[in-house]
């Protein structure tokens, strides 16, 4: 059985800027991969060329055993992507962008997939409203959940939540598990060293183009000499402030704040 | 594929149609100042141009100025098309497992949509004004065909600035140059009175040819040969558009 995602030896450069060196991964089938990188390391560029909107100078990638370069069209029937930037009709509202998205792929009973997905998304009272009135969390989980529709084998999200405050971010976060749960492949980027921690089973840091480590989230950490004891004074991070003063709606199984 | 392509085409159609229906004001404004201009010409200016006893000044005017409302038209048609690229929403299409030419096939059918309303709204108030025509259903029907040949040309266009426009200014600043071809043209005033290098000018573009055709069909009268110029012309520059803005496509969203 080949990998989901097997990237070799890819290599892109525009003009004499060279982005990616040489770049190896493979990802596993029903597993969430995190591309970890600062701005401008090369990881907008590997989603892009995956999901065949640019071709690789050189090295071969393949998705859903297709490869991105000969065989575009099948991977394209086996992809979604949720590119960096929400592309979502704000003219249209949040229903009519999913049933845009059901009939382009072509899902038979567009209107009932749509409302069930409105529903897991939690968007179903701004359902009939124009997404230009949507706040940006709910934009982004509008975003995903079009990627959902027509049940892809490989989900691309690029940045799914970069410029959201904690809370979307946390929305967002439940969205990339339920699409994982779907049995979908999932390759997302951020630059959020907890995102990647958080979700993922398996990250890779892309630094200037190539991948520096891959390995999954202990296999990184152990990287670095073993943890001393150290005795520190608790103090709240900020971010338990915040929630204990707006109301926690993180899930239950992480830290529920210090204050509480 | 070819059923796909058209189901495809008809989803995206319906999504950008279903933009003019919720900002009808971008068919308003392409009409208004068509309109404002037929005003103008026909009860400031228009009696003091010898149009040489061709009936009145407003039966003269409206061709040229019905290629002027489509030519303001069609800057919108490069606007929406930018407003999506700029969105992303090209790109994501693009990732989908869709016919390709869809995306930019929806935008050209909505541009002879919107185009076809505005020329509508300005043939009405122009009937309002006293235009009144002699001619047939043949004719008529010859009229909507040439205006749809040139909604079809100026709007592949539309496409190359739309696709390549660094700015919403720039995606819709080609379209002044083609607004203001009418007035060097036979479409306000006779050229005969012309200095020499701008009545030949006048005479040698494609508007000239356009507006005649149309004027002599609008005035039930037989068309002479302008017909044939004015269809070579319109075909011309619809290859041409055609060829570069799908090249144009091709290049800048595969890379």
């Amino acid at each position: 059985m080949t990998a989901a995602i097997a990237v070799r030896g890819l290599e892109k450069s525009f003009g004499d800027q060279r982005v990616l060196r040489g770049v190896d991964f493979e990802v596993e089938h029903g597993s969430i991969f995190a591309l970890l990188g600062s701005n401008g390391a090369g990881k907008t560029t590997v989603v892009r060329t995956l999901a065949t909107l640019l071709r690789p100078d050189a090295g071969t990638a393949s998705v859903n055993g297709f490869d991105v370069a000969r065989q575009e069209a099948d991977v394209r029937a086996s992809i979604s992507l949720t590119g960096q930037y929400a592309a979502v009709d704000e003219i249209l509202t949040g229903r009519e962008n999913l049933l845009l998205v059901a009939r382009l792929r072509h899902v038979p009973d567009a209107a009932d997939v749509a409302d069930r997905v409105l529903e897991r998304f939690d968007l179903t009272d701004a359902a009939n409203r124009r997404v230009a009135t949507y706040s940006g969390g709910m934009r982004r989980r509008l975003d995903i959940a079009m990627s959902l529709i027509g049940a892809p084998r490989v989900i691309f999200l690029d940045e799914p939540t970069t410029g959201l405050d904690p809370q979307a971010r946390l929305g967002v976060w439940r969205c990339v598990a339920e699409a994982a749960a779907q049995g979908a492949t999932i390759l997302l980027t951020t630059h959020y060293l907890d995102e990647a921690e958080h979700l993922a089973n398996r990250i890779a840091i892309l630094h200037d183009g190539r991948i520096l480590v891959n390995g999954t989230p202990a296999e990184l950490k152990a990287l670095l000499p073993p943890s001393r004891v150290e005795y520190v004074e608790r103090q709240p991070t900020l971010e338990d402030v915040f929630f204990a003063l707006v109301g926690d709606e993180r899930n239950p199984t992480t830290d529920s704040g210090a204050l509480s | 594929m070819t059923a796909r392509f058209a189901g495809d085409t008809a989803t995206l159609t319906g999504r950008s149609l279903r933009h003019i229906w919720r900002s009808p004001d971008t068919l308003v404004t392409t009409a208004v100042m068509p309109i404002a201009m037929l005003l103008l010409f026909v009860y400031v200016f228009g009696g003091a141009i010898d149009t040489r006893g061709t009936g009145s000044y407003v039966d003269y005017l409206l061709p040229g100025i019905l290629l002027i409302t489509i030519a303001s038209g069609i800057a919108y048609t490069a606007l929406r098309l930018f407003l999506d690229k700029q969105a992303g929403i090209v790109e994501r299409f693009q990732s989908m497992s869709i016919a390709r030419s869809a995306v930019l096939w929806a935008h050209v059918l909505t541009s002879l949509v919107a185009n076809v309303v505005s020329v509508v709204v300005v043939v009405l108030v122009a009937l309002l004004m006293g235009f009144r025509s002699g001619a047939g259903v043949l004719d008529l029907l010859a009229v909507a065909g040439i205006l749809l040949l040139f909604t079809l040309a100026l709007t592949w266009l539309a496409v190359i600035p739309g696709l390549t426009a660094k700015s919403a200014d720039g995606a819709t600043g080609f379209a002044y140059p083609l607004i203001f071809l009418p007035f060097i043209s036979s479409a306000f005033v006779p050229t005969h009175t012309m200095p020499g290098p701008v009545r030949a000018f006048a005479e040698h573009q494609p508007v000239t040819a356009i507006v005649n055709t149309i004027r002599d069909l609008f005035a039930g009268q037989p068309v002479g040969g302008d017909i044939w110029v004015a269809l070579a012309w319109c075909a011309g520059l619809l290859v041409v558009a055609y060829a570069f803005a799908t090249a144009t496509y091709r290049r800048t969203t595969t890379r």
